[in-house]
């Protein structure tokens, strides 16, 4: 399938979901699908709970800071415990504490960050309870953008939602079935789905027995993208073929990757009352992933300078890294959906990409992940740049600035400041301590820019919760392992929770009506003064710091490091 | 001083230039005693700023060199021209303060004894509720209501207008303020504020700016650049691990100057200095605000509540046209009517006379002893003039046609049907009667103020709505509502209708402005989220308003959402300018900086700056002088023009944005070329 074809199917069919998926999205949310109401209305029993009791924005993120706590307790205590639990045909044996740390806090931030060959170090039992939390966080990511949403949507309410029903929704009616149905594909194209454990043959020819490894791959995939978690069964990822097995799985993985951060514009702007609002941040969503997937696709196109400067000239692109089923470009775009969205997922080795094609999927993650970002996380922190720019736009059109009738002022900047500042801060300051220690400095494979950038690029991606790997980072250390946890959470809740609160506060505040000499949220100009303040943001804080990594690399010109 | 100065009365809206030299010498001191860090510590940029120049200083101290001397004098002149910036829009207000002391100068008061007797008293001794005298000549001791006599008082002291005023007691116009002087006629006022309370004492405090709040918007983007400042701290501070990696060595001082380069400390230095001026500009144009809040809400007003009379139209109304009926010619009518108005000394007699005479070239007769006025009486509803035995009577329709058939006189049969259209457009007919016949109609109309319509567009452009206050019937109303091109008007207004209006207005979310000048308006006044009291007006409206016009002059409100907007412009402008302005320095610092290490960075010199020293030394001395050759506009405000939000928006997205990331490329290499020719480097 060629390139452009590959896009104008991808675009069509985001198209659809968009439009669909996102008003269905903004239906649920709203309490009006009930199709499975069977098994909602016990489970509610079961939690003690109903849809009306709603919660301030205050008990909504105890509630989900309980919930994902606990998580993170279980999901430890598994991989700690797992060689005496069941499902363990391979009798692995537990996971070191660090490690546990680390894979945990990374599947509850939505990050899957792997320090680990999956096959090798886990059993089928933690594989699953992994999947679970691929099931709950991105529920829990949607949740927390539908209380900003719902910010947006409501006036003088001092109730936001109840997280125990939203969380129930967004699974029983949003990723379950649509990951149900992505599965059945996944089967059918050949991903492998059995919990049999290994198989093993001789290998006559080459006189050696191999292990092949096997186990729940193929719904382990849907969510994996759907869920923008990205950690997959196998340890190279969707390059391999038991994963990703044709390009219709790898078309349909970006697909996945994509549909829910995307349609949740069209949610929000179904929720608020107007649909030019979420074609406005569809657009800055769609300004940024297209200049960095032009960035690192025609970077990949060319011939690797390296490759070029040995003297050899080829005709195809960096092939270097890539499966050859899938190509120079096509592995740039899933690359690029895989990195701005928070997913992390591979089907290409990251770390052979050209500095530019690199720089391109770092910037993804720099821009804070709203391009269009995690599912959920996208959408809320793009609303925090969003009230930034409509703060400082507002000021420009002399009246104290509104967004969408409510206004933007000390308690809303402050909170949205504190999510725009927390990522750069936390990823450049476990930056600098990793560089600055021996312990940090162990881990990279290269040295100079190239091993500053296999550091940046490991802990942005883990602030970022997007957990694709550069390769060249030995992350499996204790250093790593905790550094990157805390690096996870911090990246994750210190934005999240910030954004509940903008939801609860602007929940509370009455409507301005719109005028002539209101500043307009849903026209080019917030188009380009959103984009502009994510670019400016992202790219004053991370300037200094990409001028020594992949810039420098890039203006060496083939230099290995 | 100048002689046009000296003898310019004593107003706070006398005008002083904005660079006035006066102002500019105490400005500069001001800069330096603001160097005290407990004053600092209020600003977090420019505290930044002012611990990066220490610690500059220290280093400098430690390796002395030209360079690091240079930066650490550059830094420092950063914080100083902050200073300067707050000092200068502090220094107009001060001047006026300091000429409103001089009127407060002690005087004294006649107190009246319960007897009736006389005491003199100094003035500071006067407490609320005494009872003082004041003749020609006297200075009005402190605030107070008229409660005996009328006077004309010179108030130029306070307003800056020298045409005395009447103040009477009782009714809307008995209010006096401390400072001002009589000029006629003896008048009782009853104390209404004490010493330090006057409206004197809070016009000081209020052009003083001596205990300015900041305002809630003045906050969030304190916020928001306090934000700014702390994401570049850990972006500034990681790059010495992040250089050590790399085999490279920052200085302590380049990192201080990259700090100080990145956060906005253009916006930061002159914030304070935006808000200031921004008062300061109500003032010259003698409107009083109480808070800074009200300026910044005015600019957020959608909806304006202006009076009828003396703002949309011109306060009275007025004849324009004669209309003959039962045959007669329209020069009879004019001449009756001039002679039904001869005594007549309202506005609309006058203008009636006038018309008359205009139209016809009928002179303005004279009255003599053998005409009998008949004043306008509320039971007749007529009035008019009995001479050589005739009785004519100009006055309201109905009332004309009842006195005409009492008399046996008939109704000519197309009266009614001029009157009634009369009404509708509506004016208001005036019926002409000579004994027992009816001549014909005087239509007086309300004259709308030239421009206005103008003003009104401009409001609309900018989303306002306006609504016209009249006490008129509807009719009338919407007549003139339509010919001033208002958007609503209220008719039939009674304060409880004004007050509901407001209310309903706020219900929806709006911020609306009026004003008012009534003890009746005071609540509305309180009400609306912006109320201008007008000076003339009573204690009590003055005290429910957040603003005072001294003109008195309604109209202005729309120059007060004007200045509310500005002022939040410049402040969005210049913060924009502020961060846009980082990528240029970016280009021009990060590049010098790793220079040692990776030359290849050199490709980001795009400015091809001449060495790394000159480079950093250009974006420091740029990041200071930037903020002196912004004085002007932060005290001006950026320009302002009515346009709908999306045009202004392009505007100065244009200028402050773009404008902000091309201009200091250009100044820099300027600044570089500079230092290279002084063969600084």
């Amino acid at each position: 399938m060629g390139f452009f074809l590959t896009l104008v199917l991808l675009v069509a069919s985001l198209g659809l979901a968009w439009r669909y998926l996102g008003s269905y999205m903004a239906s649920v949310f709203e309490g009006r699908v009930h199709w499975l109401s069977w098994v909602e209305r016990p489970l509610y029993r079961l939690l003690g709970t109903s849809p009306e009791r709603e919660q301030s924005w205050k008990r909504y993120a105890g509630a989900l800071v309980v919930f994902s706590g606990m998580s993170l307790l279980l999901t430890y205590l598994v991989l700690r415990l797992q060689g005496h639990l069941p499902l363990n045909p391979q009798h692995l044996g537990d996971v070191g504490s660090a490690l546990s740390f680390n894979a945990a806090a990374s599947f509850v931030t939505n990050t899957n960050w792997q320090n680990y060959g999956g096959e090798t170090t886990l059993s089928y039992f933690s594989q699953i309870t992994l999947m679970v939390q691929q099931f709950v966080t991105p529920a829990v990511g949607i949740v927390a953008a539908v209380v900003v949403v719902r910010g947006f949507a409501r006036r003088k309410a001092s109730a936001v939602g109840n997280f125990w029903v939203d969380l129930t929704r967004c699974l029983l009616y949003v990723l379950a079935p649509i990951a149900f149905v992505a599965g059945i594909v996944f089967v059918g194209q050949g991903a492998v789905q059995t919990l049999a454990g290994t198989a093993t043959f001789h290998d006559a020819l080459n006189g050696v027995t191999q292990t092949i490894a096997r186990g729940p791959i193929a719904f382990m995939e849907a969510i994996k993208q759907l869920g923008t978690n990205g950690g997959g069964f196998l340890n190279a990822n969707s390059a391999t073929p038991f994963e990703n097995p044709t390009g219709l799985t790898n078309f349909l993985s970006i697909f996945l990757v994509l549909c829910i951060p995307v349609s949740l514009t069209y949610t929000f702007g179904k929720m608020v009352g107007s649909r030019r609002h979420g074609v406005a941040l569809l657009a800055v969503m769609a300004i940024l992933f297209g200049s960095v997937l032009a960035v690192t696709a025609t970077a990949e196109h060319q011939n690797n300078p390296a490759v070029a400067a040995a003297g050899v000239h080829s005709s195809v692109g960096n092939t270097e890294g890539k499966e050859v089923r899938f190509g120079d470009t096509t592995s740039a775009l899933f690359g690029v959906a895989s990195t701005s969205t928070s997913t992390g997922s591979a089907d290409a080795a990251y770390d052979s990409f050209t500095p530019m094609g690199g720089f391109g999927l770092l910037v993804g993650m720099m821009f804070g992940e709203v391009s269009p970002g995690g599912t959920g996380s996208g959408l809320y922190t793009l609303l925090i740049y969003a009230v930034i720019a409509v703060f400082i736009g507002g000021l420009m059109i002399g009246r104290t600035p509104e967004f969408l009738g409510k206004k933007i002022q000390a308690t809303e900047v402050k909170l949205a400041g504190l999510g725009a500042l927390v990522m750069p801060i936390v990823v450049l300051v476990v930056t600098a301590i990793a560089v600055s220690t021996a312990a940090g400095r162990a881990g990279p494979l290269n040295h100079g820019p190239h091993g500053f950038s296999e550091i940046l690029y490991g802990l942005t991606s883990q602030g970022n919760n997007n957990g694709s790997a550069f390769g060249g980072l030995s992350g499996n250390t204790p250093f790593y392992n905790v550094i990157g946890a805390i690096d996870m959470l911090l990246g994750r809740f210190a934005i999240m929770i910030p954004a509940i609160a903008l939801g609860g506060v602007l929940a509370r505040k009455d409507v301005v009506p719109q005028s002539l000499g209101t500043f307009r949220t849903d026209n080019t100009m917030f188009v380009g003064l959103t984009t502009g303040v994510v670019v400016i943001i992202g790219g004053l804080t991370f300037f200094p710091a990409l001028a020594l990594g992949p810039i420098v690399e890039q203006l060496s010109h083939g230099r290995f490091f | 001083m100048s002689v046009a100065e000296s003898t310019a009365p004593h107003g706070v809206a006398q005008s002083r230039s904005l660079f006035d030299p006066a102002i500019l010498r105490e400005a500069a001191a001001g800069a330096f005693r603001k160097l005290d860090p407990r004053v600092q510590v209020r600003n977090p940029v420019m505290f930044v700023v002012l611990v990066g120049t220490v610690v500059s200083f220290i280093e400098a101290v430690a390796h002395p060199g030209v360079f690091t001397w240079s930066i650490t004098a550059w830094l420092f002149l950063t914080v100083v021209f902050a200073n300067f910036a707050e000092a200068m829009a502090e220094g107009r207000g001060k001047a006026q303060a300091d000429t409103l002391r001089k009127m407060r100068s002690e005087t004294e008061a006649r107190r009246l004894r319960p007897d009736g007797t006389e005491e003199r008293v100094a003035a500071a001794d006067l407490a609320a509720g005494d009872l003082v005298v004041c003749e020609p000549g006297d200075v009005i001791p402190s605030d107070g209501e008229i409660t005996e006599g009328i006077a004309s008082v010179d108030e130029s002291a306070i307003t800056g207008e020298s045409a005395p005023v009447i103040r009477e007691s009782g009714g809307d116009r008995s209010a006096v303020t401390g400072g001002t002087r009589v000029l006629s006629d003896r008048i009782v006022v009853r104390i209404t504020a004490e010493r330090g309370h006057t409206f004197l004492d809070r016009m000081i405090t209020l052009v003083e700016g001596a205990n300015r709040q900041r305002t809630p918007n003045e906050i969030a983007l304190t916020i928001l650049l306090s934000v700014l400042t702390i994401v570049f701290i850990p972006v500034v501070v990681t790059l010495v691990p992040f250089a050590r990696f790399s085999g490279a060595s920052v200085s302590v001082v380049i990192l201080v100057a990259l700090l100080v380069c990145l956060i906005p400390t253009t916006i930061g230095a002159l914030l304070s200095a935006i808000g200031i001026a921004g008062m300061d500009r109500l003032v010259q144009r003698n409107v009083l605000a109480m808070s800074g809040r009200a300026v910044e809400a005015a600019g957020d007003v959608q909806t304006l509540l202006l009076d009828k009379t003396g703002t949309i139209t011109l306060g009275n109304r007025m004849a324009s046209a004669f209309y003959p009926v039962g045959g007669h010619s329209e020069a009879e009518v004019a001449d009756v009517a001039q002679l039904a108005s001869l005594a007549d000394e309202t506005p609309e007699g006058r203008s009636i006379v006038v018309l008359a005479k205009e139209r016809f070239a009928l002179r303005e007769r004279t009255l003599d002893p053998s005409h009998e006025f008949v004043p306008f009486s509320a039971t007749t509803r007529m009035s008019g003039l009995d001479v050589d035995g005739r009785r004519i009577r100009k006055g309201a329709g109905d009332a004309v046609k009842r006195w005409v058939v009492d008399q046996g006189g008939s109704i000519p049969a197309d009266l009614d049907e001029i009157v009634e259209r009369l009404a509708h457009a509506g004016s208001t007919p005036l019926v002409v009667a000579d004994g027992d016949e009816v001549l014909g109609v005087i239509e007086l109309k309300d004259v709308v103020k030239t421009g206005i319509k103008e003003k009104f567009d401009e409001m609309r452009r900018l989303g306002i709505r306006t609504v016209m206050i009249t006490g008129d019937n509807p009719l009338t109303a919407a007549a003139i509502a339509q010919e001033a091109g208002v958007d609503d008007f209220l008719a039939e207004a009674t304060p409880e209708a004004k007050m509901a209006l407001i209310r309903e207005e706020q219900e929806g979310g709006k911020l609306v402005a009026m004003t008012g000048d009534g003890t009746n308006d005071a609540p509305a006044l309180a009400q609306a989220d912006v109320g201008v009291a007008m000076n003339t007006g009573t204690m009590a409206a003055k005290e429910a308003g957040n603003m005072v016009d001294l003109d008195s002059n309604p109209t202005k409100l729309i120059d007060v959402v004007e200045i509310g907007k500005q002022l939040l412009i410049t402040r969005g402008s210049l913060t924009t300018f502020s961060i846009a302005n980082d990528v240029a320095k970016y280009f021009a610092i990060i590049p010098a900086m790793f220079f040692a290490a990776y030359p290849q960075l050199k490709t980001l010199n795009i400015m091809r700056l001449h060495s790394p020293q000159s480079a950093i030394l250009s974006a420091v001395i740029f990041n200071a002088l930037v903020i002196v050759a912004l004085i002007p506009l932060a005290l001006r405000g950026v320009r302002f023009r009515a346009a709908n939000s999306g045009a202004i928006l392009r505007r100065n997205v244009l200028i402050y944005g773009v404008g902000g990331v091309i201009a200091p490329f250009i100044f820099i290499k300027l600044i570089d070329l500079i230092l290279v020719a002084l063969h600084a480097y």
